[in-house]
């Protein structure tokens, strides 16, 4: 007598996007094996396409669920609210991305279907993160994506800095994920489990007090100040930001940035709400430093793309006060912080990686000398995405810093918001040096000239119109965002 | 008539945005669809002088709609007697700007004309809004297109003193903004209520003591560096400096009003009783203002440099009228507001006109203008009477309200201020004497042409409005004394219940 298989009944609705964005990649996998062999234009739009169709399934959950959750495979994955905003803010990051690089790789004469494929898998795993119901599913799409990663940051194989950055992200990440791994065991042999709801009954039981659950929540938190590139934690961004490809880059600083926080949130806010641990003072002191050491060494940037890298520390630090004020408008600030950063930031990385200038890359501050006359259009672009990054109304930057600083406020956080403010002020004299650039200098040497991209100008139109709305309508996303995080609180 | 002001905020948001669109080529068409939309923003705007119920302290021309509803933004605009002459001061100085402009701004005009709408729909936004979230969208928007007149049109070390400029605002702004949400959110947890509606909140009694007096200081840091008051002011002569004519005359014009505009909206209001602790130590920093800015300027070898330390001058005495909070001295000081932008712009619009003929501003390389150009100079001196209070013309009626003001609080201020006016004729009338009287000094000052007929037309609605003032000020002063006088009963039986909160009880 054989034992009788029974198949639990499997509900795949809890991964429906990721499952888009899965499928997509396997098409792209075979088309990419199919003629034509020598142009890889319709890969990269078969997976815009294909992120596009995730947002809209993922829009149409957000309304059709009416801020319900689904859970799957035994609450290992939660599709709520939460990780539905997740994916909107991935999906945008995803699509400019893709949109950013299909010309530009052919230009690098990099071109490949590997590259769209990675891409869709980072997404992948980044999706996993904010859907993740358990330390191991954290885990297990803290990876899929991670992997990606390092392989794109060195895809410009021929380029000395591109191996470095890749060596660099892959030695550090590996780094990071043993500190997050040895935590996930430290928090099982206090808690018995990985799941994140029992953790929190556990940690409502006495568990909080157990010395190892505060290691291992501590080891966690260090695995992530890695991925979100928090002071001290933060030494590997410039120089990867510097060495991946410029669309790659923007990748990292906004998909995988969001998708960190995503579960850092998350663990945050159900696992380990009740335990004892003093964390939001200890985040107090990573805001403030992370903030101002970004801001500070950023100040000293030429090459654009390090500047952006410290300018992206700094605002994780603008995003941990918001985590550090707490509650529905804290956190619900910092979701839409991401939203905010992931337009801006992919939009200025953009803007830069559409120029070059004598076959190289425009990157460097004097190469952007004049540009204002020479490419209006392009420079009215970037100094609207500058400006964002300053904070400085109508857009969506300044919104968005209102809203992190208004919760610090809320919070009794004065003193944070003061440091914060101060911060935005000193990191206004950087992103405007760049302005002053473009339009208050002349064209020296060889000129920068743009490059024609019809998918890249439509990701800057994209990102330009997130921008504005946001800025100027910011409030159905903001109350999205919010109403996203009120169920995690309860 | 419900959407007249934000038509008026907003016409010139549409022209700029009409002007993105004229193909590059087409100059003299930017040129005057340009300054077609300011002037027709200036029309647009007339109605609110004329349909202004001058006996209502009130606000007129309400318009309210939400805007972010779940944080209690709301779209709130409306004008009373202290925001209304900076509304119409704004509209009518933006026409004569452009037109100074016409030759002297010499590359990117579409640009230039872009910047400068833009520039014009921040400016009257901060004088209309009532919601605080809306100013400050306004205030800050606004810094950037000034930036970029400075930093793009200005002078040779346009650079240097663009970044001063913004960095300096900037900061100061930015911790106005803490201030801002810690008043919103003090306002919310005591009421329940979450809103940004100036009205609403100017009716919240915030606790006194060290809470109120460092939220006032935020905002006065914000508002004396834009006045700027001493000793907040060393942006400012390099941003005159540097600035192109147009530049300097909606920054002495408008901008600067913004920093005394802003204390009497929201400092004196919100926060009356430290206002009345602070009040000395404004007083102090006026009166050094107002003489350390004349003597400075008696020193300077720069007709520009001269009239933008005059400004630090000047704009002490209006600071010290509204901080007595009488009548007189508030009535003076907001008269004076447009007085200053009445004089110093024609002040600055003169200079930059000689400028574009010598492209020199020092005063050595000028003498004996009188005998050349005698049109110009006729004019210039009036303009110079004006900026020194001669009576009969617009500076003195201000001056004068405001140190019978001052006297009634605070006599040894009104001394040492009066001191001021005297010095204000050293430096100005030595200035012209050495520009327009003597001999011709300089072979190249010999060929100056004099005022062009688009000159003239830049310079008579301004003149006329310097006699009228001068002679007939009761047509604008009747306008604000309403709401001066709300303003002030305001704000002293709010300082009342302030101090009644701090009493301990029976």
């Amino acid at each position: 007598m054989s034992p009788e298989l029974v198949f639990p009944a499997v509900d795949l609705r809890p991964i429906l996007p990721m499952l888009v964005i899965a499928l997509t990649a396997g098409v792209v996998l075979v088309l990419d094996l199919l003629p034509p062999r020598e142009r890889k234009d319709h890969l990269g739009f078969v997976s815009a396409l294909g992120v596009v169709a995730a947002l809209v399934v993922t829009y149409w959950m957000t309304f059709s669920t009416g801020g319900g959750e689904l859970r799957g495979f035994r609450g290992m994955v939660v599709l709520d609210a939460y990780a539905l905003f997740f994916n909107i803010v991935i999906g945008y990051a995803t699509g400019l991305v893709l949109l950013l690089s299909m010309d530009y790789i052919r230009r690098e004469g990099q071109e490949s279907g590997e590259f769209y494929i990675l891409v869709l898998l980072a997404a992948l795993g980044m999706m996993l993160m904010a859907a993740a119901g358990d330390l191991i599913i954290v885990f297990l799409g803290l990876e899929t994506m991670s992997i990606s990663l390092y392989v794109l940051a060195g895809f410009f194989r021929t380029r000395v800095e591109a191996g470095e950055a890749s060596m660099k992200y892959l030695l550090i990440g590996a780094f990071a994920s043993g500190f997050f791994l040895y935590g996930i065991a430290l928090i099982f042999g206090a808690a018995g489990t990985t799941n994140l709801d029992r953790i929190a009954n556990a940690v409502a039981a006495g568990a909080g007090r157990d010395p190892l659950l505060v290691v291992g929540l501590g080891l966690l938190l260090v695995g992530f100040g890695f991925k979100i590139s928090s002071v001290p934690f933060h030494m590997w961004a410039p120089d990867v930001y510097e060495g991946a490809p410029t669309s790659v880059t923007a990748f990292i600083a906004t998909g995988s940035k969001a998708a960190a926080f995503a579960a850092l949130l998350r663990v945050l806010l159900t696992a380990v709400r009740g335990a004892p641990a003093d964390w939001p003072m200890l985040l107090w002191v990573v805001a403030a430093l992370t903030m101002t050491v970004g801001n500070v060494v950023a100040l000293a940037q030429q090459n654009l793309k390090r500047m952006l890298a410290y300018s992206s520390i700094a605002h994780v630090g603008y995003m941990l006060v918001g985590v550090v004020a707490g509650g529905a408008f804290g956190n619900g600030s910092v979701l839409f912080y991401l939203l905010v950063y992931t337009f801006t930031t992919a939009g200025a990385f953009g803007a830069i990686l559409l120029l070059e200038r004598a076959g190289q890359e425009a990157v460097r501050l004097d190469d952007f000398g004049g540009l204002a006359s020479r490419h209006p259009l392009l420079a009215v672009a970037l100094s609207v995405f500058l400006l964002s990054l300053v904070g400085i109304p109508p857009t969506a930057g300044f919104v968005g810093k209102f809203y992190l600083f208004g919760a610090a406020v809320k919070s009794g956080y004065v003193w944070l918001a003061v440091v914060g403010v101060l911060n935005s002020a000193v990191a206004a004299y950087y992103y405007l040096r760049l302005i002053v650039y473009m339009y208050m200098r002349e064209p020296e040497g060889a000129p920068t000239v743009l490059a024609p991209s019809f998918s890249g100008a439509l990701a800057l139109a994209v990102a330009l119109w997130g921008v504005v709305q946001l800025g100027v309508a910011p409030g159905p996303l903001f109350d999205l965002a919010q109403a996203a995080v009120v169920p995690l609180l309860r | 008539m419900a959407y007249l002001l934000t038509l008026v905020t907003f016409v010139p948001l549409v022209g700029a945005i009409l002007v993105l669109l004229l193909p590059r080529r087409q100059e003299h068409v930017t040129k005057l669809v340009t300054l077609g939309t300011t002037l027709v923003t200036f029309v647009i705007s007339l109605p609110v002088y004329f349909r202004f119920d001058p006996t209502s302290a009130d606000y007129q021309f309400v318009e309210q709609r939400a805007w972010i509803p779940s944080l209690g933004v709301s779209y709130h605009v409306g004008v009373d007697g202290i925001s209304v002459l900076l509304v119409l001061l704004t509209t009518f100085l933006m026409p004569l700007v452009l037109l100074s402009s016409w030759t002297s701004v010499e590359s990117r005009w579409k640009e230039f004309a872009i910047t400068m709408l833009l520039l014009e729909t921040g400016m009257l936004g901060v004088f209309v809004a009532l919601d605080l979230f809306l100013f400050y969208v306004f205030w800050e928007a606004m810094l950037i297109p000034m930036y970029l007149i400075i930093g793009i049109w200005g002078g040779p070390n346009r650079v240097y003193a663009a970044v001063k400029f913004i960095l300096y605002t900037l900061a100061g702004s930015l911790l106005m903004l803490v201030a801002i949400l810690f008043v919103y959110f003090q306002h919310g947890l005591a009421t329940n209520t979450y809103t940004f509606d100036l009205p609403v909140l100017v009716r919240f009694v915030i606790p006194g003591g060290l809470t109120q007096d460092l939220l006032f200081l935020a905002f006065a840091v914000a508002f004396a560096i834009k006045v700027p008051m001493f000793p907040f002011h060393t942006w400012l002569p390099d941003a005159h400096v540097e600035a192109p004519t147009a530049g300097s005359v909606i920054l002495a014009g408008v901008l600067l009003k913004m920093g005394t505009y802003g204390f009497l909206r929201f400092c004196l209001p919100l926060f009356p009783q430290a206002s009345m602790t602070w009040a000395p130590w404004i007083f102090a920093l006026s009166v050094i203002g107002i003489i350390y800015g004349a003597w400075v300027s008696t020193v300077q070898p720069d007709i520009k440099k001269l009239v933008a330390y005059s400004s630090v001058s000047h704009l002490g005495f209006v600071v010290l009228g509204l901080f007595t909070l009488t009548p007189q001295g508030m009535v003076g000081g907001i008269i004076q507001m447009v007085n200053h932008g009445l004089s110093t712009g024609a002040l600055f619009l003169m200079v930059g006109m000689i400028y574009e003929r010598r492209h020199t501003r020092l005063i050595a390389d000028f003498g004996g203008l009188w005998k050349v150009i005698p049109a110009f100079s006729v004019l210039f001196l009036i303009v110079c009477l004006s900026s020194l209070g001669l009576p009969g013309l617009n500076g003195f009626v201000g001056e004068f309200l405001i140190l019978l003001g001052t006297f009634q609080v605070h006599r040894l201020a009104a001394v040492l201020a009066t001191s001021g006016i005297i010095f204000a004729a050293v430096y100005l009338l030595w200035m012209y004497q050495r520009v327009c009287f003597g001999e011709v000094t300089h072979e190249a000052n010999r060929r100056l042409v004099d005022l062009t007929p688009r000159e003239w037309a830049v310079l008579l609605p301004v003149l006329l409005f310097i006699v009228w003032i001068g002679v007939y000020p009761t047509t604008f002063t009747t306008m604000t004394e309403p709401s001066v006088q709300a303003l002030i009963t305001q704000v002293q039986t709010k300082a009342q219940a302030t101090s009644a909160l701090l009493m301990p009880r029976p």
